[in-house]
């Protein structure tokens, strides 16, 4: 029991993240290796502005979100931006270069001590259910996150902002011929999957209060795989994918001790499964090559 | 015929020039110099090899830090002597077949190659199933994943201990003589109808499929050949620095890689060499920036960690500015040279 609650909410952490990669491949076929530093950015924006500046959480919290999502605004316009009619390769250069460039940024300007996480009180507290005892957190985790989930899901879906975008992911091309404004779609795009990541990222720094320039890695490398489980370019599917991914490490690792020291391996292992049986994923439409 | 036999004594000249230079260096030269020429030559084994597939295939592959490591472990555990090993494994014993191999520092480079391209062959199934970004995320999966089992199992690996007081056999001598025997069979490959067939797939798979090319057993063929020098240098580098662990092959080696070919010119053997040789004497020269400039009345303190930020800047400047970096898909040779130089006379004849 503890352990299925245990999974759903860093499965839940996933599916954010993965929101984000799946926006974006969905437009711009693109993996945006940068996409997991964009973590470590919203967390250390919120220490500071905890620390530093000695703001109420909830302002830190917002503060962080939003500059995130104008971090990865800035993010598509330099690194993204230039490549649109390059090769594919060169853009997937780029996005590994600009996720060097943000983790060593980092380092220098920050240092490579780890952090600790100031956590609100109000995540701090333990409350017993069902005999076992969880930490709030734990529990508010998945309830934040298919709060934002359906709140984006009605801006793609609701809006006409959603609607463009949608058209972008079926047809670059023709949408731009219909006078939308492309790189707006795709800078919102950007500002969505971004801030969505951040709010994963502080999530996860509050779970995991070790806050350091390297941290967005793994969880964005596993992000990815969850959206890639989920069907990539499918927003709910990114987080089903998500949920199974966390739910699927936790259990393991509780069911079978021995693998524990396999468990960053378990995410790439059931990716290969996956693109081996059934390339589409969960949720996904079959592929059409875009030429 | 007559320029085929010019050419192949001025590329003797060349190497004949190049050792020449390195007998100097070996002869006068500091343990510095000399550790920096070894580097620059693993460095190129593996930028040359890596460009085989990276820009030859056109298929980013990410994981080439998992033949590194295969082939440094597998080396290793050859040329240690039972006793060394019995030193180095102190929790877990090592495997006993493993145990009490031991074979000299030729064989165990073989070997490490061999055993490279054996799990290049292995992963290959899977990865070329896939094509562009998944293909990428499938590699550096696989890349990971060795590095974990490095970790795990320390039966075979000693885990994140790692093995330490290797024997330092890698001299000037075996760093630049492999490096110019990879550099002249991939040459060779790429010059010929595989190579051809290889630059088909990248410029348009479907179109090569339909010239006959199977583009499978031409991309196996690139990534086993890639492998086998990944690992030869691999082992080459376990002997130079004389101690390895899990830590050492991280996705940070493929992505200082990564950096070589593309600032040489992806799909450019001598792109690939010169990219290697930049980047690890830029890797030297920057130092600077990290250790403390006085100015006299004010001292800049140095940023460790600078480095790594200039070289990320660099790679983005040269892919977003400058994509075709140093040599774009062209090669350096006598050949366009001695062009260059006429061109450069008729111009001055023309003036």
């Amino acid at each position: 029991m503890q352990q299925l609650i245990n999974g759903i909410s860093l499965g839940s952490l996933y599916g954010l993240v993965a929101i984000g990669y799946t926006m974006v491949y969905g437009i711009l076929r693109l993996i945006n290796f940068a996409h997991g530093d964009l973590l470590m950015f919203a967390a250390y924006t919120a220490i500071y502005g905890i620390t530093l500046f000695t703001m109420p959480w909830y302002v830190s919290f917002t503060l962080a979100i939003v500059l995130t999502g104008i971090l990865g605004i800035l993010l598509d316009r330099v690194a993204y931006k230039p490549l649109r009619d390059a090769p594919r390769i060169s853009l997937l250069i780029s996005a590994i270069g600009a996720s060097f460039l943000l983790e060593n940024l980092a380092l220098v300007v920050i240092g490579g001590v780890p952090r600790a996480f100031p956590r609100p009180a109000l995540f701090d507290k333990v409350i017993e259910l069902f005999g076992v005892r969880i930490q709030v957190l734990t529990l508010y985790t998945p309830v934040i996150t298919v709060l934002l989930l359906l709140g984006l899901l009605y801006i793609v879906f609701r809006t006409k902002v959603g609607k463009a975008m949608r058209a972008a992911s079926k047809d670059f091309e023709t949408t731009r011929l219909m006078g939308i404004n492309l790189d707006r779609i795709i800078s919102i795009t950007f500002l969505l999957g971004s801030m969505l990541a951040a709010a994963g990222g502080i999530m996860w720094a509050m779970k995991y209060p070790q806050v350091n320039p390297f941290m967005g890695v793994f969880p964005g490398l596993k992000a990815f795989i969850a959206a890639v489980l989920g069907g990539i370019g499918n927003i709910a599917g990114a987080v089903i994918g998500g949920f199974l991914l966390g739910l699927g490490e936790v259990l393991i690792v509780a069911l079978v001790p021995e693998l524990a020291q396999y468990r960053d391996a378990l995410a790439f292992v059931i990716l290969i499964l996956v693109l081996l049986f059934r390339p589409t994923g969960i949720m996904g439409e079959p592929i059409i090559e875009k030429s | 015929m007559k320029g085929i036999i010019h050419n192949r004594i001025l590329y003797g000249a060349t190497l004949v020039l190049l050792f020449a230079i390195l007998f100097l260096f070996n002869r006068y030269g500091t343990d510095y110099q000399i550790r920096i020429l070894n580097n620059m030559a693993i460095f190129i084994t593996l930028a040359v090899s890596y460009n085989l597939i990276n820009g030859l295939c056109g298929i980013l592959h990410l994981g080439p830090n998992a033949f590194v490591a295969i082939g440094a472990y597998t080396s290793t555990l050859l040329t240690m002597s039972p006793l060394e090993k019995q030193m180095n494994y102190i929790i877990t014993p090592l495997m006993w077949p493993l145990s009490e191999l031991h074979a000299p520092f030729v064989v165990s480079l073989l070997a490490a190659g061999a055993m490279a391209s054996l799990f290049a062959f292995l992963i290959s199934f899977p990865v070329f199933r896939v094509r562009g970004d998944y293909l990428a995320i499938v590699t550096l999966g696989f890349g990971e994943v060795v590095r974990v089992l490095c970790n795990a199992l320390q039966g075979i690996t000693n885990g994140p201990l790692g093995l330490k007081g290797l024997s330092p056999y890698t001299t000037l001598w075996w760093s630049w003589g492999v490096a110019a025997v990879t550099v002249y069979l991939i040459a060779r490959l790429v010059d010929s109808s595989y190579g051809r067939a290889m630059k088909a797939i990248r410029d348009d798979e479907i179109a090569a499929r339909a010239m006959g090319i199977d583009p499978f057993r031409h991309l196996l063929q690139a990534f086993l050949i890639s492998a086998f020098f990944s690992g030869v240098a691999g082992g080459l580098l376990a002997h130079l620095i004389t101690t390895i662990s899990p830590t050492l092959f991280t996705f940070f080696l493929t992505f200082n890689l990564l950096i070589m070919i593309v600032v040489g010119g992806l799909g450019s053997t001598t792109g690939a060499i010169i990219g290697a040789a930049l980047f690890t004497w830029g890797g030297e020269a920057l130092r600077v920036v990290e250790s403390p400039i006085g100015l006299g009345f004010v001292t800049i303190p140095g940023i460790p960690g600078m480095r790594m930020v200039l070289f990320s800047i660099i790679l983005m400047v040269v892919i977003l500015f400058a994509r075709r970096g140093v040599m774009g898909q062209n090669e350096l040779s006598w050949d366009t040279l001695s062009g260059w130089l006429g061109r450069l006379g008729l111009r001055q004849k023309n003036q």
